[in-house]
């Protein structure tokens, strides 16, 4: 009788640990929103990826549909070659363009893919034609003083 | 000259010290399968070790949920991120705290009494007797107890994070009123199963494999006197919780320096 009860004991030891790691994997952790089923592979260019990183989402209409896989640059053309995995249930159309888009003011960048209207899908491997770079805030800042100063230059070449 | 051959003597003593313990740990491992063949007795092990450290464990987890959630709060609601305080607590418990602190705790709850009871088993001359008797003890009394350690460990160290983390969340929905689904949503975006989840579980693995692994060389390797054995109690605690941070930042620094 006392050893069963120890057994018993042991038992659902064990059973807690293994329910408290379901328990941090679904509910605290990324196993159910994106686990990775049926996927499929796109490759985006872009001139400039900005702070992207591999890991970071994919979104169309800003709901999670994939991930950024590997990031790399061409050393031909000089560009950054984003790879895409992207759920299987969602396919799209081959004039889809992909932007470098930033959640919030500072959070973090991801890829949003807005879809086209061809009639033709986009299929595995294939490559995203349009893309639009990651905005740099730096050059944002710099364009916006130039601007500045031009319309000033014309304002006093105005008045003389 | 005398100095020479000091630096030599204690070379040799450090090196004779770890081939010691290295020839100790590799009979250790070729007397598991025999060991296995009896799980009755890794069971009863497990409840000693496991159940028995589940107190402890759980009522530390939940402190530390509650501390690191209050701390974080007033470090991050000055900069407006109040909301991912989760994220932060999830990310320090799953990856660091819960088997760092798990593996101290353990070594100081489980490793001292494994340490006293084979200690004290040497001293009252039992292990010599099995021995007489054509038993071997590392297979009848040392086996049983590191797979039972290796077992606890992990489980341990996931309960001590989840109650962590169920701490954090009583604090941040209870107490400060952020709100439920964004505490859950960001630890769902921000955390990874297996980068993240997995080597935490790696990692108390491994210390489950340290911690008890010394407990049982101390204790078997005690002089059989009681002195011998509060110094060996003493010495288990010592360099499990060195040998489990020096472990730490080398499996933190292979796990979590690439991609990112």
């Amino acid at each position: 009788m006392a050893k069963r009860s120890i057994e018993t004991l042991v038992g659902l030891f064990v059973l807690l640990g293994l329910a408290a790691l379901v328990f941090v994997a679904l509910k605290a952790a990324n196993l159910t929103s994106f686990s990775g089923g049926d996927t499929y592979t796109l490759v985006a260019r872009f001139d400039n990826i900005g702070g992207l990183k591999a890991r970071a989402p994919v979104r169309t209409a800003g709901v999670v549909i994939g991930r950024i896989t590997a990031i790399t640059a061409d050393p031909k053309t000089y560009q950054g070659v984003v790879t895409l995995s992207v759920d299987k249930a969602y396919q799209f159309p081959k004039d889809t363009s992909a932007q470098i888009l930033t959640a919030g003011l500072l959070g973090d960048q991801y890829v949003g893919l807005v879809p086209g209207g061809d009639m033709a899908n986009l299929a595995a491997g294939d490559t995203i034609k349009q893309t639009q770079s990651a905005v740099v805030l730096e050059n944002l800042i710099g364009q916006f003083l130039f601007n500045k100063a031009a319309d000033s230059g014309a304002a006093d070449g105005a008045k003389k | 000259m005398n100095l020479l051959q000091l630096l030599g003597s204690r070379t040799l003593a450090v090196l004779r010290g770890w081939g010691h313990a290295a020839i100790f740990f590799l009979d250790l491992l070729k007397a598991i399968p025999a060991s296995l063949r009896r799980f009755g007795l890794v069971v009863s092990q497990i409840h000693a070790i496991g159940n028995r450290s589940l107190v402890i464990i759980l009522a530390s987890g939940l402190a530390v949920g509650f501390v690191l959630a209050l701390q974080m709060y007033y470090a991050l609601v000055t900069y407006g991120a109040a909301e991912s305080l989760g994220l932060i607590v999830n990310l320090s418990l799953v990856r660091e705290l819960g088997p760092v602190v798990t593996a101290l705790l353990f070594a100081g709850r489980a490793g001292t009494s494994l340490t006293a009871e084979i200690g004290l088993m040497k001293a009252g001359e039992q292990i010599a007797a099995m021995e007489l008797m054509a038993i071997d003890p590392r297979a009848r009394v040392l086996a049983p107890r590191f797979i039972a350690g290796v077992i606890s460990m992990p489980l341990l160290a996931i309960l001590f994070s989840c109650v962590g983390i169920l701490g954090a969340w009583v604090v941040a929905v209870g107490l400060i009123g952020i709100d439920a689904g964004n505490f859950w949503s960001i630890q769902q975006n921000g955390v990874d199963v297996w980068r993240d989840l997995g080597n935490g579980v790696v990692k108390s693995a491994v210390f489950g494999i340290i911690c008890t692994a010394v407990a049982l060389y101390q204790g078997y390797e005690t002089e059989a006197t009681p002195e011998g054995v509060a110094y060996a109690t003493t010495r288990t605690v010592v360099t499990s919780s060195l040998a489990v941070l020096g472990m730490d930042f080398v499996l933190t620094a292979l796990m979590f320096s690439t991609t990112r």
